[in-house]
């Protein structure tokens, strides 16, 4: 069982769209707003390119929560790339109780190009809300399975 | 893959950004940890990377250490992956070798503390994934050599014109009867206060004119395939009732049909027929019928004036919708702003107090075609006394945040043409600063501020009729507090002029659906960089420019369709274009037929042979979106440069330092 220091922080892994939340995370950047250090960000082209593996791979490899940011419904540069992983992520979620996450350490949202201002919350509520669950240390879990 | 382990050496270069990154992220420490992960031949850090010195360094590592991955860590790969991509090629190396590690806007800019840690897990995880990057082959592609352009106002026509001028065809799109946009509505435009339907009628007839240009009024884009410099655009011509090529513009149905509406161009001051141009000059010079007042359309054949009295026959009701096909290699969105409604800000009393107006109002009093022949008077009565509320919507938390740049000198200019017309009316301007910025500007404040003119600084409270005085009576009274003295003031007025936000149009997000563009957070379409890009889109080939990018003046918003044929001829003129290598593709042996893939592609790429019992990627039609690659089941298809192995070499990189080192992933 992994003890959290009284300074423990958690680490969290963003799987972010080419074009809108990958955009909008830059766009916080570029406006300066400032957000937890928590967040480390994968670039992919579309949420509709992330394989639920990838997801557990993050678990695994020592993730305590996961974010996937895409474009708003109708907005997918890809047309239709996000309404393909509201369903993914519905399996994902069941997927992930099952194998005993807390599913709350997972989280799908929207963010635009333009907004740099919600990406910054975001990553400063989910830092806020995985601190408050502490550590997942899933491959503890895995070792003993 | 083909080379060994040790075959594969990576260079790391490390950008300070001058103080950008360096400023937060101890750059001599991410170098050392970079320069013992394992396959990094070399790690460096330098002032600046993406400059000449900079890009010379990379250069010489690839051809002097035998490189043959390199990650930059630097600033977005949207800023400079272009950039090092062609270091890499310059050097022989295949461009798709090299991997962008988002330090700057995604860490150093937005961190305080913690940044040199995050740095180097994103930078580990950039290493990682560059281990497993592939070379891949460019397509390149013919650019069909036309353009579209979307929006007839003053930026489209600017546009269209250019790129006509340059020997290209275009389509021009306009929704209105008429080409001509808001500016054929204004009277004088600032600060030189020349005509603006004598400066604009030139161009309009030029459009028409030009043998290059087809023009499409009263019609609108429904639907965009394609891609850049490939794009398949259909548009809906809506039936005019009247045949284009028949009619003369001779106006003798409009003069004899009896039915009226309220004139969209004169604001709903004026009245027009059934049959109408919206305005005397307006391009083309053909009627439509309105469907929803002609008389002949909603009885079915009774009236049918414009029928008898068309000497040339060219009114034709069983004229229905029609689609049009077109194909373009750019696209230039120029569908302009909407002037915001200001009775949603109900104390100002617009559509409660008749004599209450909006600048657009004003301008079609104050125009010599207007309802009242150029005469400012509401219902008769000439206002000895007018109130100019600056800032109604904009700059206001409630509404607008920004600012619509072009008020302070409208109401300048409105000030003016009062002064001009009304003999000893005074004007009152209520603002909350005078913004005049712009070449000219601050020459003609100087000009109408010593005309007649009062200036009140302050947001007003309310327009009321209730009458405190003997004076008020009958006025219109603006409630204000005037904040360069600290008191409230009362001043009675015979006429009161809104200046209303400029909005991102009722059907932006529409708009920005169909030619798959974003928004900003204030509404309006969103350029690729503010400043250093300010048409082109996050949609290679799709430009936005005028008021539909933000609220801009005319000399601004020209000057933008300028850009935008500017843009859009060097996509044509070079004749081809480089579409990215990163697609997907099935890898047969491991296919098992189960179609999943062919119905989720948003672009129909895959097609399943019966024959074979497989599927198989069209690479022209693929976009790389990687929903296919997620969805196999059997993980037959591989999507180039996101590979499954690439993305969880990235992640288990990504979080090396979160656990033990004993736990291997």
């Amino acid at each position: 069982m992994v003890v959290p220091s009284n300074n423990w922080e958690p680490t969290i892994v963003g799987f972010l769209c080419n074009w809108c939340a990958y955009q909008g995370a830059d766009l916080a950047g570029t406006s300066r707003m400032t957000y937890a250090p928590n967040v480390r960000i994968v670039r992919v082209m579309c949420t509709g390119r992330i394989d639920p593996t990838f997801v557990l791979k993050a678990f695994q490899s020592g993730a305590d929560g996961v974010i996937v940011a895409g474009c708003h419904p109708g907005d997918c540069h890809y047309s239709e790339g996000n309404y393909k992983t509201i369903r993914r992520v519905t399996l994902l979620r069941k997927l992930l109780s099952q194998m005993g996450i807390d599913p709350e350490r997972f989280r799908l949202e929207w963010v635009s190009a333009g907004e740099g201002a919600k990406w910054a919350q975001i990553a400063d509520e989910m830092s806020a809300a995985i601190k408050a669950k502490g550590p997942l240390a899933w491959w503890e879990t895995l070792k003993e399975a | 893959m083909a080379e060994s382990k040790n075959d594969v050496r990576i260079g790391v270069y490390v950008c300070h950004c001058g103080s950008n990154i360096a400023g937060t992220v101890d750059v001599d420490d991410l170098t050392s940890f970079a320069q013992q992960q394992g396959s990094v031949a070399v790690a460096r850090n330098y002032k600046f990377m993406c400059s000449e010195p900079g890009q010379a360094l990379i250069k010489k590592d690839i051809e002097e250490l035998g490189l043959n991955r390199v990650v930059v860590a630097s600033c977005s790969p949207r800023m400079h992956e272009p950039t090092f991509r062609r270091v890499c090629e310059d050097a022989n190396l295949n461009p798709y070798q090299l991997d962008m590690c988002n330090i700057r806007e995604q860490c150093s800019w937005v961190h305080k503390s913690g940044a040199t840690g995050k740095a180097k897990a994103l930078v580990s995880a950039a290493i990682s994934r560059a281990y497993y990057l592939q070379p891949l082959e460019r397509r390149e592609v013919l650019v069909t050599p036309a353009v579209l352009v979307v929006g007839g106002g003053i930026a489209g026509i600017q546009a269209a014109l250019k790129v006509a001028e340059a020997g290209h065809k275009v389509y021009l799109v306009e929704r209105e009867p008429s080409i001509g946009g808001h500016m054929i509505q204004l009277d004088k435009t600032f600060p030189t206060l020349d005509c603006s339907a004598c400066i604009l009628t030139p161009k309009m007839a030029a459009v028409k004119a030009h043998p290059d240009i087809e023009l499409m009024t009263y019609s609108e884009v429904v639907d965009v395939q394609g891609y850049v410099g490939n794009f398949r655009v259909t548009i809906r011509r809506k039936p005019r009732y009247v045949d284009e090529s028949l009619c003369t513009g001779c106006g003798i149905c409009q003069e004899k049909c009896p039915w009226k509406a309220d004139s969209e161009f004169d604001c709903g001051l004026g009245q027009r027929k059934a049959i109408y141009t919206p305005f005397p000059q307006a391009v083309p010079n053909v009627p439509v019928i309105d469907p929803e007042h002609c008389v002949y359309i909603q009885k079915e054949g009774k009236c049918g004036a414009c029928l008898k009295f068309c000497e040339r026959g060219a009114i034709d009701f069983t004229q229905k919708e029609k689609m049009v096909d077109v194909e373009v290699g750019a696209i230039i969105v120029a569908t302009g702003y909407d002037l915001m409604d200001p009775s949603a800000i109900s104390r100002l009393g617009y559509k409660r107090f008749p004599n209450v107006i909006t600048s657009m109002e004003f301008e079609r009093l104050c125009n010599a075609t207007g309802p009242t022949g150029g005469h400012i008077t509401i219902d008769g009565k000439e206002p000895k006394s007018v109130a100019i509320i600056h800032c109604v919507g904009s700059r206001d938390e409630k509404y607008h945040t920004y600012c619509s740049r072009v008020c302070c000198m409208y109401a300048l200019k409105f000030a003016h043409l009062i002064g001009e017309k009304i003999e000893g009316a005074q004007v009152y301007q209520f603002y909350i600063d005078m913004r005049c910025y712009g070449k000219g500007f601050e020459e003609f404040y100087q000009r109408a501020s010593s005309e007649a003119v009062n200036f009140v600084r302050g947001r007003p409270a309310q327009v009321t009729d209730f009458a405190m005085t003997p004076e008020e009576k009958g006025k219109l009274v603006v409630v204000c507090e005037n904040t360069l003295v600290g008191r409230p003031v009362r001043v009675p007025v015979d006429m009161v002029i809104l200046c209303p936000a400029m909005e991102p149009r009722a059907d932006a997000k529409e708009v920005a659906r169909r030619f798959n563009l974003s928004q900003s957070a204030d509404g309006f379409l969103l350029e690729k960089h503010a400043k250093l890009d300010p048409v082109a889109t996050a949609n290679d080939g799709v430009f936005i420019v005028g008021c539909v990018q933000g609220p801009k003046d005319i000399p601004d918003t020209v000057a933008q369709g300028l850009a935008g044929a500017a843009e859009a001829l060097a996509l044509i003129e070079k004749g081809r274009v480089e579409l990215e290598a990163a697609t997907a593709f099935v890898n047969e042996a491991a296919c098992s037929g189960c179609k999943i893939c062919v119905s989720l592609c948003p672009y129909s790429a895959i097609t399943f042979s019966e024959t074979e019992k497989l599927s198989h990627i069209n690479e022209a039609l693929c976009k790389g979106c990687g929903v296919c690659v997620a969805a196999c089941p059997a993980g037959a298809i591989v999507g180039r440069h996101f590979t499954d192995q690439q993305i969880l070499a990235e992640v288990a990189a990504l979080l090396v330092d979160t656990r033990p080192a004993t736990v291997a992933v």
